[in-house]
């Protein structure tokens, strides 16, 4: 790479035919061993009965997907309640993390003192793992012993009992990572020209106004990226129930990839794993196409 | 700001979903494995071969960890031709680690395993037959305790030594007793007694007895009522789950019924049950024996720890083990798996150390030795030896496991009728070893 550039150097212009794909390359092969060849790896053993370790890894066609649709079938009713708590999951959290940070974004554009110490403040959480706020609000939420009970009185059962624990799993996650959201909100803000502000207010548009006209289609490429993003995170939910709730009460709040995880790495059943994973990129797939087309009418 | 460009970054996160598992799907050694392969090496007490370093894994990440240590340090100093280094993971990533580190090559000699995780490892050849080193050595399942010892066998073929036992055992809060005006030197020790006290702390307000609905320990707890009642998880050959029988719903509806008479707190969560024990919120605590060590922190606690007490038809008590296993090697190496056999005898008979890291040792000629009866909370749950109870010996028991796990925190957390939420977990778990039986043959 560096000897083609150094080779081509002076002639800025003028390169040869291979030069594009030079630069591709090293994207390219990292995208080739850790996501191309996995996937379609991942396929192949979706179609078997497949454990690493034995000798036999018998072909069963379509099995492990039909499982999926057989309420016979041991894994059935525990897939289904395990996507199912993943769409609580992503229908509770995704609104609120569109629009909280979104709010907090149009604070922090605006002008005063210690802006930049709540720039901060909002953001903190973010930089802690899962491991730390999974454990941190399992404490504090205990239902008999925790400090948030110990305040506000009573007994609610914040991890134990639903509707609760989607309270508490929705409202941690919007805690812990809606600053990366209001980030990438108020990178938007900036970019939006302030003449467009000073003509609305020209023409007599009042606060409302700016906002609908102005501030919320100059951040449609933001909002678009935020909410296929969210979308995305929020499905693939995995530490927040796994540390704070354990799935409980029994299974209602394990999502499909601590379902997913159970099967393939704890159980050995690599085959069904993966096809409930290929099910539920299926899902997300034609999720984000939705997403997509919504924001492409609008285009219009 | 390029929206195709997004679109492909999007659906790629989506996609990452999937590689996540089949990432992990190594192919393995394809050779023939079932059966854990062949392990001729000559078994002996002493080793006098090349210097040989032998890797020895477990999950000892708790107060026993340093206990091993010491061990294995000792071990090293008496024996200057093999040289043993410790690694020690979280219990749960050793388990998903070391298949995968054997599979490519790279698996440690020695490593510890519960005795629950054993059979599923011989069956996926992860370790290797210790045959030669129980009869080089002469053990008998008397030198042990038989059902510690018979655990160690999966398919007529003993691939496990027993280190030590760490059975279920009664802790009570002497303090919390005094202060409901019971003797706080007589825990008790029948259903009668219990209920008694239970009854008498909630009349002076305190709720004696939180029942977790969690794995730790409510599973164990269940289990051993389970067995206390007669009652069975599986049938003989671990084919058809028992556990949603008769004996089964009188067990649950035991742990229930602390929560609808007020005896424990509704939503106990994750070591709620330990943690108020250790505040004096709560009296009683059914906990495994490796709990002496965190409770012994506590300096201004007044505790003691028994026996359970017997709340069925007969005594009964959960128990794990840890047992000593030798990795599938990449290649054979004699030197190592002779020297790695010297290891696990030396250990095993210097295991009152141990014991000291709060364990019952599995060799009966330590449990019997007045050092062991020196330790008091160790022994007195020690006395349990001769009616403990281990799971069946068949790979994959612990997915059927699983479901006994969903159905007690169904129940204990009141979403679910006990007799129903066991009926459930039965039915799934029938299922999963029927899968079982056709993956590993029977």
């Amino acid at each position: 790479m560096a000897a083609e550039t150094a080779a081509t150097g002076g002639q800025v212009r003028r390169t040869g035919p291979a030069t594009p794909y030079l630069f591709l390359l090293p994207y390219f092969v990292v995208f080739t061993t850790f996501v191309l060849v996995p996937a379609v790896y991942g396929l192949w053993i979706s179609l078997h009965d497949w454990d690493y370790l034995l000798p036999g890894k018998p072909f069963v066609g379509l099995d492990n997907y039909k499982a999926l649709f057989d309420p016979g079938s041991a894994v059935y009713s525990f897939w289904w309640e395990s996507l199912s708590a993943t769409g609580i999951f992503t229908v509770l959290s995704v609104p609120l993390l569109l629009v909280i940070p979104l709010l907090i974004a149009l604070l922090l554009n605006r002008r005063f003192k210690g802006r930049t110490l709540f720039r901060a403040i909002y953001f903190a959480p973010y930089v802690l793992g899962v491991a730390v706020i999974g454990v941190l609000w399992r404490f504090l939420l205990d239902p008999n012993l925790g400090v948030v009970n110990a305040i506000i009185g009573g007994s609610t059962p914040w991890t134990t009992a639903v509707p609760w624990a989607w309270v508490t799993l929705v409202g941690v996650t919007v805690w812990w990572t809606l600053g990366f959201n209001a980030v990438i909100y108020l990178a938007g803000l900036q970019d939006i020209p302030r003449e467009l502000y000073e003509a609305a207010r020209i023409d007599g548009g009042g606060k409302w106004s700016e906002f609908r006209h102005v501030t919320l289609p100059g951040l449609r490429p933001v909002l678009l990226f935020i909410t296929v993003n969210t979308i995305l995170v929020s499905a693939n939910m995995f530490g927040q129930s796994y540390l704070i709730t354990q799935g409980a009460p029994g299974t209602e709040t394990r999502t499909a990839i601590m379902y997913i995880a159970q099967v393939g790495l704890a159980d050995y059943k690599m085959g069904s794993a993966a096809a409930m994973s290929y099910l539920l990129t299926a899902c997300l797939l034609v999720i984000s196409v939705i997403v997509f087309r919504m924001f492409r009418e609008k285009d219009k | 700001m390029n929206l195709s460009r997004r679109h492909v970054m999007g659906l790629g996160v989506g996609a990452g979903s999937a590689v996540l598992l089949s990432a992990c799907g190594d192919s393995g050694p394809n050779e023939k494995v079932t059966g854990g392969g062949q392990n001729a090496a000559p078994a002996a007490t002493s080793y006098d071969g090349p210097n040989v370093a032998l890797a020895f894994w477990n999950g000892f990440t708790g107060g026993d960890g340093p206990f091993m240590k010491k061990l294995v340090d000792q071990f090293n100093t008496e024996h200057p031709n093999i040289k043993v280094s410790m690694n020690t993971y979280q219990w749960a990533d050793y388990y998903q680690k070391t298949p995968a580190a054997v599979a490519t090559g790279n698996g440690p000699d020695v490593g510890i395993m519960h005795v629950d995780h054993v059979s599923t490892n011989a069956a996926r050849g992860v370790i290797l037959p210790l045959e030669d080193l129980a009869k080089a050595l002469n053990f008998k399942a008397e030198d042990f305790s038989p059902p510690v010892w018979n655990a160690g066998v999966y398919n007529n073929t003993r691939y496990s030594i027993p280190l030590d036992v760490h059975p279920l055992g009664f802790f009570y809060n002497k303090g919390v007793m005094e202060k409901a005006g019971l003797d706080p030197e007589k825990p008790p020790t029948t259903n009668d007694e219990y209920q008694a006290a239970l009854e008498t702390m909630k009349s002076k307000g305190i709720q004696g007895d939180w029942v977790t609905p969690f794995e730790f320990t409510g599973s164990m707890q269940f289990q051993s009522l389970l067995w206390q009642f007669g009652g069975q998880l599986f049938d003989e050959a671990a084919t058809k789950a028992t556990f949603g029988e008769q004996a089964g719903v009188q067990a649950l509806t035991w742990m229930t019924d602390h929560v609808k008479n007020g005896y424990s707190p509704k939503n106990v969560a994750q070591d709620a049950d330990i943690v108020a024990f250790r505040n004096s919120k709560n009296a009683f605590n059914w906990n495994g024996i490796w709990t002496i060590n965190t409770l012994k922190e506590d300096k201004n606690l007044q505790w003691g720890v028994a026996p359970l007490p017997q709340i069925g038809t007969q005594k009964a008590a959960w128990a794990g083990s840890h047992q000593f296993v030798q990795f599938k090697p990449k290649a054979k190496d004699d030197n190592k798996l002779a020297a790695g056999k010297v290891f696990i005898n030396w250990i095993s008979q210097h295991s009152i150390e141990w014991a000291r890291g709060g364990q019952v040792p599995a060799r009966a000629e330590i449990r019997d030795s007045a050092e062991f009866k020196a330790l008091p909370e160790q022994s007195a749950i020690g006395t349990q030896i001769d009616y403990l109870h281990f799971l069946p010996p068949k790979p994959g028991i612990a997915d059927a496991m699983a479901t006994v796990v969903t159905a007690i925190n169904e129940a204990v957390l009141g979403r679910k009728e006990p007799a129903k939420a066991l009926a459930d977990g039965a039915a799934k778990a029938d299922q999963l070893l029927e899968q079982n039986a056709k993956k590993y043959g029977g």
